[in-house]
């Protein structure tokens, strides 16, 4: 029922990009991993995909991620990059249909997985005419529908998203992190690279903070997202839970009460 | 949740449109075909000759000999040509996620050439050379293009993702080296193989017979019956090769079956027609504008559309300047390249990828 990496590293030429991580991620919990940029975040989340070689081990409920074939891993996880440029113009329903590769295509789910994303009649658009925004989301409904049950036959589902919301506006940002929420409510396993700490700290239920390609923190928001050990991880001074002075300021967290 | 009693159509299915155009695609065929054989040079009619079958006279010896051994041939060896050439291209280009890969364009062809012409020159000093000449020039062009395909591939493409500039540019470069390598060659060979080459070289269906198909029909049949396996690989590789492995695509598996099959299909397609142009890049186009790039119909398509095009071809090849002939790869090509352009043109933003 987890995701286990042990002794993580990852060497690109002579440089270290990641050295000796270990962690572990439970289904049914929102995990992000957060840093500066550069600090290995996209880097360890290619690792624990199997995109890049690593040495240390990856297992997903005891199997090992190396030797599983991606038939294997595609029935468990499903991968959302950061962005997708697609070379032919497909239609929106032709790239999310995509996600059903394994499986009996049912557009009735493609049909919801759109409603979810708030892409309602999208589905005859051309991939290449939308907006980076809408492209992102598409490529989210792909992936649901890759994982639409978050508990399989063989256990639990995974969703791996690499900054999942970082092209999307505050609306569609929070609609991203309820589905994200749902996902592992109902069982399943979330591993995602955020940028944005207001939103880690609203939806993850662990948080791994990285800084130069090391494991700083691995904890619950509250312990992780702490005074010294951001401002250690960014290299600058960080204050949480302090209202300026002057000025406006917004947070995600009040969006989601006012509604 | 989802309910599950109302039938979904939804807007961007565009298979069913795909279907279709299966059908009207192989009436096109079916008509080039009928054309083939009815028009010529020689003033043979299909019409009387099928008359005369009917009325239960036997054909004149010249009639069968002009649409059994020269029609006839011409027309099969056009399909097979065709359809290799136009499925090499969809193939080519859903591996290097990219319209403009055409074998001809990125050096493949240019690879075929140099392995049938080292054949033709090379081969002679072989021992089993007697024993399977024949089978020489098809399977050496094969080898030509298979390493031309996967150096392409191993230049181009870099942690799964092609750059276009880097395909175009080590084409051009593969073209060069495959043209240069040719040369040499030609200097080095005697007559008899300067006059085979001669013949080879010039681009055309003219030289088609029953031989020579059932020497290439298997090299280019064969890959066109095993390309529909790769369709949703495809499909699944234009979101890049990563994504593709993780909606469960064996990548390397993909990509080297894809190699082999451009490099059969187009190996062959060369060593029996010389290099036919354009055909790989204007036809796939054209079904993508038509019915989009799902490839388990483009493929089908592509292969049915080529086989047509490539006939009418011939035939133009045939009729313009009667009774001589035109080389169909200047047919193809004059309609071809001011296509190419215009995709270029239309699509400026797809190069400075």
């Amino acid at each position: 029922m987890m995701l286990t990496a042990n002794q993580l590293s990852v060497r690109l030429g002579r440089r270290m990009i990641l050295k000796d991580l270990s962690f572990s991620a439970m289904a049914g919990h929102v995990t992000a991993i957060v840093g500066p940029s550069g600090a290995g975040k996209s880097t360890l989340l290619a690792a624990l995909t199997g995109d890049i070689d690593y040495s240390g081990s990856v297992t997903l409920d005891k199997r090992d991620l190396a030797k599983a074939s991606a038939a294997e891993l595609a029935d468990l996880r499903a991968v959302l990059p950061q962005a997708t440029p697609m070379s032919f113009p497909f239609t929106v329903l032709e790239v999310v249909r995509m996600g059903r590769l394994r499986r009996a295509n049912d557009d009735r789910i493609a049909a919801e997985a759109l409603a979810r994303v708030g892409l309602v009649g999208f589905a005859g658009r051309f991939y290449q005419e939308l907006s980076g925004g809408e492209q992102q989301r598409v490529q989210l409904a792909r992936v649901l529908v890759q994982v639409w049950e978050p508990v399989g036959p063989k256990g639990p589902r995974w969703l791996f998203l690499d900054e999942p919301v970082s092209s999307l506006d505050i609306g569609h940002q929070l609609q991203v992190m309820q589905i994200i929420q749902q996902f592992a409510a109902q069982g399943g396993g979330v591993v995602m690279v955020m940028h944005d700490l207001n939103l880690t700290s609203m939806c993850a239920d662990s948080v791994i903070l990285m800084a130069g390609g090391t494991l700083l923190h691995q904890g619950g928001s509250q312990e992780t997202l702490r005074n010294d050990l951001l401002s250690r991880a960014y290299g600058c001074r960080i204050a949480v839970n302090r209202t300026p002075e002057t000025g406006v300021f917004l947070l995600p967290q009040v969006a989601m009460a006012a509604d | 949740m989802v309910d599950q009693t109302a039938p979904v159509v939804l807007a961007g299915d565009r298979s069913v449109t795909a279907r279709h155009l299966t059908w009207v695609l192989l009436v096109l065929l079916g008509a080039s075909a009928i054309a083939g054989l009815a028009i010529g040079a020689a003033g043979t009619s299909l019409w009387r000759a099928l008359s005369d079958l009917l009325h239960g006279h036997d054909l004149s010896l010249r009639d069968r000999v002009v649409l059994l051994d020269i029609r006839m041939p011409r027309v099969v060896m056009g399909c097979m040509v065709g359809a290799a050439l136009a499925v090499s291209g969809a193939v080519l280009q859903g591996l290097f996620r990219n319209p403009l890969a055409d074998p001809g364009i990125v050096g493949v062809s240019a690879g075929a050439s140099l392995g049938a012409v080292s054949a033709i020159v090379l081969g002679a000093a072989l021992p089993f050379a007697g024993t399977f000449a024949t089978w020489l020039v098809p399977v050496a062009a094969f080898v030509g293009a298979w390493i031309t395909t996967i150096l392409l591939y191993r230049v181009a493409t870099r942690r799964g993702q092609t750059s276009v500039a880097t395909m175009l540019l080590a084409g051009i470069a593969l073209t060069a080296l495959a043209m240069a390598l040719t040369g040499i060659l030609v200097y080095m060979a005697d007559d008899a193989q300067l006059r085979d080459f001669t013949f080879w070289s010039m681009g055309s269906l003219a030289g088609s017979s029953w031989s020579k198909i059932t020497i290439a029909g298997p090299i280019i049949i064969v890959p066109l019956l095993l390309s529909p396996l790769l369709a949703t690989g495809l499909n699944g590789l234009s979101l890049g090769e990563a994504a593709a492995g993780h909606i469960g695509i064996p990548v390397q598996r993909l990509k080297a079956s894809a190699v082999l099959i451009v490099a059969a299909a187009t190996g062959a397609a060369v060593a029996v027609s010389g290099g036919i142009g354009f055909v790989g890049i204007v036809v796939p186009h054209l079904l993508r504008l038509a019915s989009g790039p799902d490839h388990r119909y483009l493929l089908v398509n592509s292969a049915l559309l080529g086989a047509a095009l490539l006939v009418l071809a011939d035939l133009i090849s045939r009729v313009v300047i009667a009774p001589s002939e035109l080389p169909i790869g200047i047919v193809t090509a004059v309609i071809g390249a001011p296509f190419f352009l215009w995709i270029l043109l239309r699509q400026r933003g797809i190069v400075d990828l």
